[in-house]
């Protein structure tokens, strides 16, 4: 109404005004609702979230029941999707198996943010030698070839013979560790861009503090980067996960993962004969990295809708 | 221009040091070694494996064996394959070609569906078909490529025998000339689209935002207005310019054709070097699995260098930094 209404983002020790201009996030919250990959991803994820973590609760069996009399069954009205040599039921391993996969995804995504997140800030707002140490080890990893890496580490917790219900906790560290670099970058080129500008200058003159700069004002600008680069993130960790394990490198039995589950067809005759064993894992990961593919776009178009790819 | 990439070359060099330490210490700190491998046949003894690790020098501290490696490294010896008891580099040099074919075949279509697709989708934006495209490509990108390939080798060669099952050429055929193309060629189906169809989603959806950017900028329009035919607007004025950015994806693709696809190649048993260096890991033969990951990581960084300058050659905006 008046003049001084109109500057909104300088009033900033007005809490509560009735006239807050229009957030970034709001506008950001109702461009994702109206898109439709968005929504489809959502409905999508939700269906997994569940099937995975409620859905053996709805399940008559028991997986650690061994019957090898009712082994290598194909689907039937019992077994919707049959079941392995040892008899378990296919189904409700496929939803364990996705417990797994699921929290790898987004345990290691978080691993990602902290160091990523923390390494990348720390090199573009305090810059010198700080930032020449952290870039160049990131152009050292960024280097070296991803797979093999991985495999190597996968590798190495075989013959430190892991126990098998603790490797899941060693596969995320080993993911976050492979993959923060393309996050810290981005964050650093975001800080060093957001430091040049009048907003950060007004902090200075305000003579805040360096802790106050970061978290009150540099962060909120640097977070919807953090969110869409997480969301992908989570997609590729799944896809990681699941090679790994299907390589026989990274979960490995009692607790299986959907790539383990897809390790089956490493036997020929599981390959050729029993697709019901292989087949639904490999469906269950497109599905849901699908799903998060969708929403992490939807998001960055949300926040950025200039930005196109 | 030489002074850029001399100064780049430089600059490279404390990266690839530390990448070589980083990767050495990796696989110098892995408890398993060869010889523990091997320490699991009843007839090997400790006195034994002690001499066999004398004789691989597995037994001297870890700096000298990263200097007497790095050094080797340097005049391009990468050490004895303990699989196949041949030098790395006989052996990567054994095994990377039929890689590389493969390698070559997935760039070719790669690029040329990418390109047909994403041009398209980007003139037609929001058609039908840019609908149908685009959510085939978020699909095909969201696919780990073992499954895509398991189902494809399922489908096409156990279900219905249209394709061999795996392997480079018929077992036991001793084809020449012509026939050898052709019984190779029929091998290559399989893997050359499976990898394809992964990779192209990705590629096709950096056409397609790069061709939307150009379209709306300003000389389009006064291209349009000044009445030239739609195609050469398209092709000569748009693609151009949208191609720019796709230089760099392509220089940062190339190591890749020399890589191999680790996965892929194992489940069609395609002897390239990602499959032999998958089988050189269940053994602990690091010798290989270490100059395989060095020679990438080199490839790499040659490429991030490649990348720049013909950036610079081909945007002259960015040639000054």
């Amino acid at each position: 109404m008046d003049r001084l209404n109109a500057n909104q983002p300088l009033d900033y020790k007005k809490k509560n005004n009735p006239k807050k201009a229009p957030s970034i996030w709001r506008d950001a919250f109702h461009r994702f609702l109206k898109n439709k990959y968005a929504i489809l991803g959502l409905v999508i994820l939700t269906f997994m979230f569940l099937f995975s973590f409620v859905g053996p609760y709805f399940s008559p069996y028991l997986d650690a029941k061994i019957d090898v009399s009712k082994g290598n069954q194909p689907p039937s009205a019992e077994h919707w999707l049959g079941t392995d040599n040892l008899g378990r039921d296919v189904l409700l391993r496929l939803m364990l198996a996705g417990r797994i996969s699921l929290t790898i995804g987004i345990a290691a995504t978080l691993i990602i943010i902290l160091i990523g997140g923390t390494l990348g800030s720390i090199a573009g707002y305090y810059g010198g030698w700080l930032d020449v140490i952290i870039m160049r080890l990131a152009d050292i990893i960024y280097a070296m070839p991803g797979l093999p890496i991985l495999i190597m580490l996968g590798a190495i917790m075989s013959d430190l013979k892991i126990p098998p219900s603790q490797r899941i906790y060693y596969v995320m560290f080993i993911l976050g560790f492979v993959s923060w670099v393309g996050l810290a970058r981005l964050i650093r080129s975001q800080i060093l861009s957001l430091k040049e500008q009048e907003f950060m200058l007004a902090t200075e003159v305000l003579g805040l503090r360096d802790s106050k700069k970061i978290i009150k004002h540099l962060f909120p600008n640097v977070l919807p980067t953090v969110i869409v680069s997480a969301t992908l993130g989570v997609a590729s960790s799944i896809l990681a996960e699941s090679a790994l394990s299907f390589l026989g490198l990274g979960v490995i039995p009692p607790t299986p993962s959907w790539g383990y589950m897809l390790s089956a067809a490493n036997n020929m005759i599981d390959f050729a004969k029993r697709p019901w064993l292989w087949i639904p894992p490999g469906v269950a990961i497109m599905f849901s990295v699908v799903a998060i593919n969708f929403i992490g776009d939807a998001l960055r178009d949300a926040f950025d809708p200039r930005q196109k790819i | 221009m030489t002074q850029f990439i001399i100064r780049r070359l430089l600059q490279s060099i404390p990266t690839l040091i530390g990448a070589s330490i980083v990767i050495f210490l990796i696989f110098a700190l892995a408890p398993g070694d060869y010889v523990t491998r091997q320490l699991e046949n009843p007839k090997m003894t400790e006195e034994r494996a002690a001499q066999l690790r004398a004789l691989y020098g597995l037994d001297k501290p870890l700096p000298e064996r990263y200097v007497s490696w790095a050094t080797g490294l340097l005049k391009g010896d990468l050490g004895d394959s303990l699989m196949f008891r041949k030098p790395v580099v006989q052996v990567i040099n054994d095994f990377i070609w039929n890689s590389f074919i493969l390698g070559v075949a997935i760039m070719f279509f790669e690029w040329l569906i990418a390109s047909i697709v994403g041009i398209y989708s980007a003139i037609r934006q929001y058609s039908v078909f840019d609908t149908i495209a685009t959510l085939l490509v978020f699909i095909l990108y969201s696919l780990p490529s073992f499954f895509l390939g398991l189902v494809m080798l399922k489908i096409f060669a156990v279900d219905h025998r249209w394709f061999p099952l795996g392997g480079m050429i018929t077992t036991g055929s001793n084809y020449t000339g012509w026939a050898y193309i052709v019984d190779v060629a029929k091998h290559m189906v399989l893997p050359v689209a499976t990898l394809t169809l992964i990779s192209v989603g990705g590629l096709s959806r950096y056409f397609r935002a790069n061709m939307l950017e150009v379209i709306k900028q300003d000389y389009i329009r006064t291209a349009r207005a000044k009445g030239l035919k739609e195609r050469t607007v398209i092709f000569k004025h748009a693609l151009r310019n949208a191609l720019l950015p796709l230089i760099t994806l392509f220089t940062l693709e190339l190591p890749s054709l020399f890589a191999g696809a680790m996965i892929t190649e194992r489940i069609y048993n395609w002897p390239g070097i990602g499959k032999v260096v998958l089988e050189a890991i269940y053994v602990r033969d690091y010798p290989l699995f270490l100059g395989y990951t060095m020679l990438i990581t080199v490839l790499t960084i040659l490429a991030n260098i490649l990348a720049d300058v013909l950036y610079g050659v081909a945007d002259p905006r960015v040639r000054l930094k």
